[in-house]
């Protein structure tokens, strides 16, 4: 019982890293209607920017501000100067330019700081919530994170002005121009918060999987059915799939059917759970008109 | 027409011209363009998005070595058979995908890429598979004792079955089914009301498609001599996508300049930059993308048809991307 | 008259040139001022972090030819990126063969990377020397002539952990973690052989993928068997994972690590020092991190041409000393062709290593090669980490 509930822990723990970057897709995917495939290598070349800071003597809560603050410009100008000329063209050359990207950012990652890992520190106690055995702080502070920038984005594209704007630039560019919204700064803004967010979540996976230009490309991939399993237009439901996955992987992996085909039957189960809501857990049924 | 036969006379004349290594490069870029049209038929023309068809390609390749090491089979037999079973797999996954549709298919096709090496390393048909050694297969000799070294008989036999199988290619999509297909990503709705059948269409293309690159697969495996899970990893159907785009989304003829860009680019940037050689390859990525939308095809397609001036002939089907 | 003496000048001719000749034997790649190598190293990929290996060789060269080279001829190796995929390995050994012309292929690196060519080498007769994996087919003269390994069998570094189990705590249950490839399978056998019949003492077995974040639920798993020996292969970022994960949950092993996952730098650091403390495994160079090394003569050596050839590099990464180690037994191979650089005589040369001692490897451990034995090494250290470093103990194993 007692390693029942360990591996449900553990793979909490694991579900809030891929929760933490499921939310960087789903805040894309809000505000652009693409999932952008490079959001796992912009947030590690963000941790290595962290990471340089910290090196050169910055405490670590200036570094995490900083390093978010530049992502967050690196993401508006990404858009305006890379996505803008795609932006009407058909969604595989969109695609396209996202794994271009995901594959510049990976090799100008390794050629700078080589491949060997690194450390990256963590700002949460090294001991354990109560000393407990099973889940440590940092990955308890990994989920609290994340769960508090899920609210904090429900309640922006609830609650302001803004955030209803981006949603309306990205359900229905053409009618939200009437109405005076600026579109391409809205998906500009929407590019700068999901890098804001995909920074964030590197700088809380590093400490867990440590820093080397790679150290994404697993995490994307869960990730991604993370978000989709919850419904790739609901932050809430990302944050629950990034968790469900995490459980699933691990109780798959320790009772069903051992190690070697975890990946396997995990990523089975997922597809099965789209079979049975095509759209995801949570996410909207489309209902499209003749 | 004249125009196709210099360039298949050109095809025929180059394993004479250039080195054996060579051979073996342009080898790779027949057996990809094959991938490549399969692909196209499928996410082109019939806007089913798929990230996963480096496991078909894999299953191909697998079949291959196994009925050639464990039978004794000779290599010419095994790419019907890689192409039926491959047919069997695709239709059989495009079933269940027909509920799926833009990045929900995208994840579950890549979900089957992701999962293949660990799939072919299962140690339940590790006799079979060779495990995570892989298989290594014995290239064949050009037959009747004729005077062509292995890469050049090679080359010419896949060449062959490129040309049998963009003919059979170009006829399917050409005729009513092409317009069935394309019909379907357009606007599916539509194309049902005038009486497609969807589910069935839509699953036979995702089995032609995943026949096409199992044929490819087998014979990739015959020209490499080799076979292991490490081969097949997801970073092939990416790879297989951005030749799709590069060359030209629905279409024929992008078949063969997306095969030509993922097979000599990644060289090329490697001699420009030993540092960050996939940079330089990012760039390229962009580059295309921008300055040729509809890739290579289309591009090739526009300066042909400014250089005729207004006389030039229209395509019965004008290529757009597939649905989001 | 006139065509007897043609032909006696002819003969003459060729005899005399045939004496100018004899001396110098030249295979494809080399002249009287180059020798031409050949490798393909993971750059980019999965396996990315062992390109420093390519890196380390490609130095090591340029200070022998700083230096005037190998019997006054520069060594120009050519190290091609094939970013751990076996079909592009193929590509670059054929590029690097045919159209580059190389004298020899040298450290390839990756099992499957080799696997893909081996047969093509042999074929083709090229020499496929010192090849950066531990896999325990490499060593089959009789098949496979042309091919030689470099570092201790993956098996036989297995087998010395499994008798050390036996000999210290028999009896016990033993965990594993490996990596689900021929890396990680080819160490478990090993212990498996190892242990003989007693390979009932391994109660639970998990693997993981290079793909894996984090190796956080198979270490759950293996901690709820009950073991009390654990041994970890793995590739040094799990490595790091595990020795971590072990600790924090509290679980208390007998913990050996693989050799591979044995730098300090790479591994034990980031894992946390005082978390690693206690971790057994076998070494067979030296540590780079090491005080004990300070005044050894390889070793400053090695720290010399650190400084001055790969200034930004981090000198406690293992895989620059291993790099250095394999490059300079290639310059000593190389050296003892002299002036005969065919491919038949630098087989012979790599397959008549006697004694080598390199500045990198530990006091004791000999390189040797014959024609019947492709094994180069076979003897190992075990070490145990006390938090600072890896302390030697017990004497140098295996013939």
């Amino acid at each position: 019982m007692e390693a029942f509930l360990h591996q449900v822990l553990s793979g909490l723990a694991t579900g809030g890293i891929y929760a933490s970057l499921a939310l960087a897709l789903v805040m894309i995917y809000q505000s652009t209607n693409h999932i952008n495939f490079a959001q796992g290598e912009m947030a590690m070349f963000s941790t290595y920017l962290a990471w340089n800071m910290i090196n050169a003597g910055l405490p670590y809560w200036w570094a995490f501000l900083l390093t978010v603050t530049i992502s967050f410009a690196a993401g508006v100008v990404i858009e305006r100067v890379i996505i803008r000329p795609v932006e009407n063209a058909p969604v595989l050359s969109v695609i396209t330019v996202f794994i271009a990207l995901l594959v510049i950012f990976n090799s100008v990652a390794g050629w700078i700081y080589s491949y060997t890992i690194k450390t990256f520190p963590s700002p949460f106690p090294e001991q354990p919530l109560f000393g407990n055995r099973f889940i440590s702080s940092h990955e308890l502070g990994t989920i609290g994170v994340t769960l508090a920038v899920l609210v904090a984005l429900y309640a922006f594209f609830r609650f302001t002005p803004l955030g209803l704007a981006m949603r309306a630039a990205a359900q229905n560019a053409t009618s939200s121009r009437l109405v005076g919204i600026r579109v391409g700064w809205m998906l500009a803004l929407g590019w700068g918060l999901a890098a804001a967010v995909g920074a964030i979540a590197g700088m809380l996976i590093a400490p867990i999987v440590y820093l080397e230009p790679n150290m994404m490309s697993g995490v994307l991939l869960y990730a991604f059915a993370a978000a989709l399993v919850g419904g790739i237009d609901n932050p809430f439901g990302a944050v629950l799939g990034g968790f469900l996955v995490g459980v699933l992987e691990n109780v798959v992996g320790a009772y069903v059917v051992g190690t070697e085909l975890k990946l396997t039957v995990a990523l089975v189960l997922i597809v099965g759970v789209l079979l049975v809501k095509p759209t995801g857990l949570f996410g909207r049924v489309f209902v499209t008109r003749v | 027409m004249l125009g196709l036969l210099v360039l298949l006379a050109a095809a025929v004349a180059l394993p004479f011209v250039v080195s054996n290594y060579r051979v073996f490069q342009f080898n790779m870029v027949l057996v990809y363009a094959i991938v490549l049209l399969g692909l196209n038929m499928l996410t082109g023309y019939n806007g089913q998005i798929s990230l996963g068809h480096g496991a078909f390609y894999a299953i191909g390749a697998y079949a291959a070595a196994i009925l050639m090491d464990h039978f004794g089979w000779p290599y010419w037999a095994t790419p019907p058979v890689a192409g039926a079973l491959c047919f069997v797999f695709g239709f059989l996954f495009g079933l269940p995908a027909l509920r799926l549709s833009g990045h929900y298919l995208a994840l579950a096709t890549f979900a089957l890429a992701v999962a293949m090496p660990q799939i072919l390393k299962y140690k339940r048909i590790e006799q079979w598979t060779g495990g995570v050694q892989g298989i290594v297969i014995v290239k064949p000799d050009a037959p009747f004792g004729w005077k062509l070294t292995p890469d050049q008989w090679l080359y010419l036999f896949t060449l062959a079955i490129l040309v049998i199988m963009f003919v059979l290619g170009w006829n399917l999509l050409r005729g009513r089914v092409g317009r069935a297909i394309t019909a379907i990503r357009d606007h599916p709705m539509a194309a049902q009301a005038m009486g497609v059948n969807l589910a069935l269409y839509k699953s036979l293309t995702f089995g032609v498609s995943a026949l096409y690159t199992g044929v490819a697969g087998a014979l990739g495996a015959v020209v490499v001599q080799f076979v292991a899970p490490d081969s097949f990893t997801a970073g092939l159907s990416i790879n297989f996508l951005i030749g799709i785009v590069i060359g030209g989304v629905a279409s024929i003829s992008g078949a063969v300049y997306g095969a030509l860009f993922i097979q000599f680019v990644p060289n090329f940037a490697d001699q420009l930059s030993k540092a960050a050689p996939w940079a330089i390859y990012g760039i390229f990525l962009l580059a295309f993308v921008y300055l040729m939308p509809t890739g290579v095809a289309g591009f090739v397609r526009l300066a042909w048809r400014r250089m005729r001036g207004a006389k030039g002939r229209e395509e019965a089907i004008v290529p757009r991307g597939a649905d989001s | 008259m006139k065509r007897l003496s043609m032909g006696i000048v002819a003969l003459a001719a060729c005899v005399a040139m045939q004496a100018a000749v004899a001396d110098k034997k030249y295979g494809p790649g080399v002249t009287d001022t180059e020798i031409k190598l050949g490798q393909t190293m993971p750059y980019s990929g999965p396996a990315s972090a062992y390109g420093a290996i390519g890196k380390a060789e490609i130095a090591y060269f340029q200070m022998i030819n700083d230096q005037g080279g190998v019997n006054g001829r520069k060594i120009n190796l050519i190290s091609l990126d094939d970013a751990y995929s076996p079909p592009r390995t193929v590509e670059q050994v054929r590029k690097l063969v045919e159209e580059d012309q190389v004298l020899a292929l040298f450290q390839n690196l990756g099992t499957p990377s080799n696997s893909a060519v081996h047969k093509y080498l042999n074929a083709k007769k090229v020499p496929h020397l010192f090849i950066a994996t531990g896999a325990t087919k490499w060593g089959d003269p009789a098949n496979f002539p042309w091919t030689i390994g470099f570092q201790p069998s993956y098996q036989v570094e297995a087998q010395i952990y499994a008798k050390y189990i036996l000999k210290n705590k028999p009896g016990s249950k033993i965990a594993v973690l490996y990596q689900n490839d021929d890396y990680g399978k080819d160490y478990l056998k090993g212990l498996k052989d190892g242990l003989g019949d007693k390979t009932g003492m391994i109660v639970a077995e998990a693997s993981y993928e290079v793909t894996d974040p984090t190796v956080d639920s198979q270490i759950v798993t293996l901690q709820g068997s009950g073991a009390d020996v654990m041994f970890t292969i793995a590739t040094p970022k799990f490595a790091a994972q595990s020795i971590r994960k072990v600790y924090d949950i509290g679980w208390k092993p007998l913990h050996l690590v693989n050799n591979v996952a044995s730098s300090v730098g790479a591994v034990m650091t980031p894992a946390g020092l005082d978390k690693s403390t206690g971790l057994i495994t076998a070494l067979y160079m030296k540590d780079p991190v090491d005080p004990q090394w300070d005044k050894d003569a390889g070793m400053q050596r090695w720290h010399a041409f650190m400084k001055k050839y790969m200034p930004d590099a981090n000198t406690s990464d293992f895989n620059y000393v291993y790099g250095y180690g394999a490059a300079q037994l290639m310059v000593m191979v190389l050296k003892a062709c002299g002036d005969d650089l065919s491919r038949e005589n630098l087989m012979k040369q790599a397959a008549n290593v006697r004694d080598v001692t390199l500045d990198v490897s530990l006091p004791g451990i000999k390189y040797n090669t014959g024609p019947s034995d492709y094994f180069l090494v076979e003897q190992l250290q075990l070490a145990r980490f006390d938090g600072k470093r890896w302390v030697l103990f017990g004497d140098v194993i295996g013939k």
